[in-house]
């Protein structure tokens, strides 16, 4: 029988200094050269990491009680609006608002930012003022060690793959995909390829609900299936999909996170949004698991699409491989078109990199997951409805 | 060896006139142009960067120009970013069509070749951290 292997052995390893770990970046050629049987013999645990714009993403928070209490309906934080539709003194910060002062240049998630760097922000909040809740308004400062609770809560984020983004018009788009040159001048794309948690678990075997991972450079957890999770994306024959697919939700306290991996970001006349850093550990338990890291970016394909054109379903133009996207131009109806990445390589190897020595240190252990996420039918749209 | 960086504009009926040709043959320098945009019929604008004279061949080139009715400005500005609050994801090398802004494949990292500059100053929106600076 083919040999196997167990998180409860692996993880034996990782305790008793044992442990051998790889990027999914180093695996790709040791695969190729001895084989999915032989580099399973060698190697426990494979680390793979992205670092991009995550617009959805988001921070719960709990303030604690003043004296006299105030059951909080409003709440701003450095003038960004947080929702306070919870109990009297939880609230969620979303990365994307705007500030009510600053507009379009700070949001959430520089709120995010500041505090994780340790700076303290200014909360504001009003309410009507209840028998138990008899306050009516409050304004402070408070930072990281102030607050009870502080973690992120992000619905998507780790997208399985995305699109290429082209501008057939005449006009410069300014996009959630970067600045889109007129008449095709360019193309962006925004996924680590070979180095993406989930192109490395095409089918979500081994990363799913309750897997501890590194979230903006602290530990944290898989939550949920992320918002827009479509495992029914169209697939190549290695299993990997052809453009958007699978999403998680993630979870984590900010406290033992890093401002290197929480980056708030502004995409001129879009929005704002917030560069989120993950790892997550890909544990080698059969050889079916090590022939699915070792798919190199040769072999990564993703979809080519008109931003120009303003609709749900714009136009794909075509596929390219990551191989291609990262030479640093791509072919498109015989037209050879400058790419530019969105998500920072430099960063992912950092987080891989950083996740591979936390695992061999013996400071991360890998955990099964609770339960899978789902593999059901697509996303649906929105339909309008007049009644 | 001198050299200067300037940008002209040509009004539409001298966009035809072969007035590049002139610094060469009658002023002697060297040109290189960075950036041109030129449609007949329409204003014109090209960057250049002049060589080979002395400061001297170079003012008396750019005197001409003015006298044929060219703006001459001169490019005295320059792109400067942060490298430790640099993120290295890209987003401002898609619109730097010079390549002076570059990831490098190696390392990952970006580089930024200051002598590729036309300082068109497209990638300063185009950076999400806002880190790219203009100086004057
Ligand atoms: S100003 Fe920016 S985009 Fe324009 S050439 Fe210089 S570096 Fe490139
Ligand atoms: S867009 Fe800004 S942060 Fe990104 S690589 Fe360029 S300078 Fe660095």
């Amino acid at each position: 029988m083919a040999r196997t292997k167990t998180y409860e052995e692996i993880n034996e390893k990782i305790k008793s200094g044992k442990v051998t770990v790889v990027t999914a970046e180093e695996i790709i050629p040791m695969v190729k050269e001895e084989g999915p049987a032989a580099v399973l013999e060698k190697v426990d645990v494979v680390t793979t990491a992205t670092f991009g714009p995550m617009c959805s993403s988001g921070l719960f928070l709990n303030f604690g009680h003043s004296d006299p209490p105030i059951k909080m309906s409003k709440v701003w934080l450095n003038d960004v609006p947080a929702y306070a539709g919870l109990a009297a003194v939880d609230a969620y910060l979303g990365a994307t608002e705007l500030s009510e002062s600053q507009g379009a240049v700070y949001g959430g998630a520089h709120v995010i930012e500041e505090l994780v760097s340790g700076k303290k922000v200014r909360l504001r909040a009003i309410a009507g003022g209840t028998d138990c809740y008899p306050r009516r308004e409050i304004e402070t400062m408070v930072g990281l060690e102030d607050l009870n609770q502080v973690y992120l809560f992000n619905p998507r984020n780790a997208y399985q793959n995305y699109a290429v983004a082209v501008n057939s018009t005449s006009r410069t788009l300014y996009t959630y995909m970067g600045t889109l040159l007129p008449k095709f001048g360019n193309a962006t794309y925004s996924s680590a390829g070979e180095l993406s948690p989930l192109l490395n678990d095409p089918y979500y075997e081994v990363i799913g609900i309750g897997t501890r991972i590194l979230l903006g450079g602290g530990e944290g957890y898989v939550a949920w299936e992320g918002t827009q999770h479509n495992p029914a994306q169209k697939r190549n024959e290695n299993g990997t999909p052809v453009a958007a697919a699978g999403t998680l939700a993630v979870i984590g306290d900010l406290r033992g996170m890093k401002r290197d991996y929480l980056r708030a970001a502004v995409f001129h006349n879009y929005g704002v949004s917030l560069y989120v850093g993950i790892g997550i550990p890909i544990p080698l338990l059969n050889e079916e698991i090590v022939r699915r890291v070792g798919v190199s970016n040769e072999e990564l394909t993703a979809t080519v699409y008109d931003y120009g054109v303003p609709r749900r379903s714009r136009p794909a133009l075509g596929v390219v491989t990551y191989a291609e996207l990262r030479s640093g131009k791509i072919n498109i109806n015989n037209r050879s078109i400058p790419t530019a990445p969105l998500s920072s390589l430099y960063k992912a190897r950092q987080i891989a990199t950083e996740l591979k020595e936390r695992i061999i240190n013996g400071r991360f252990l890998l955990t099964a997951p609770v339960a899978k996420l789902p593999f059901r039918d697509g996303v649906k749209p929105l339909r309008e409805e007049v009644k | 060896m001198a050299k200067k960086r300037v940008v002209l504009t040509f009004p539409p009926e001298l966009t035809e006139k072969p007035i590049t040709y002139h610094l060469v043959k009658d002023f002697d320098l060297a040109i290189n142009i960075l950036r041109a945009k030129i449609t007949p019929g329409e204003e014109g604008k090209l960057v250049l960067e002049l060589s080979n004279g002395s400061e001297e061949m170079i003012k008396k080139g750019l005197d001409f120009l003015v006298q044929q009715g060219v703006g001459v400005e001169a490019v005295s500005k320059e792109i400067s970013f942060t490298d430790e609050d640099c993120i290295h994801c890209g987003a401002c090398t898609a619109v730097c069509q010079p390549g002076a802004l570059q990831i490098n494949p190696d390392t990952g990292r970006l580089r930024f070749e200051k002598e590729r500059c036309i300082v068109c100053e497209l990638c300063v929106p185009a950076c999400p951290l806002g880190i790219i600076k203009v100086l004057f």
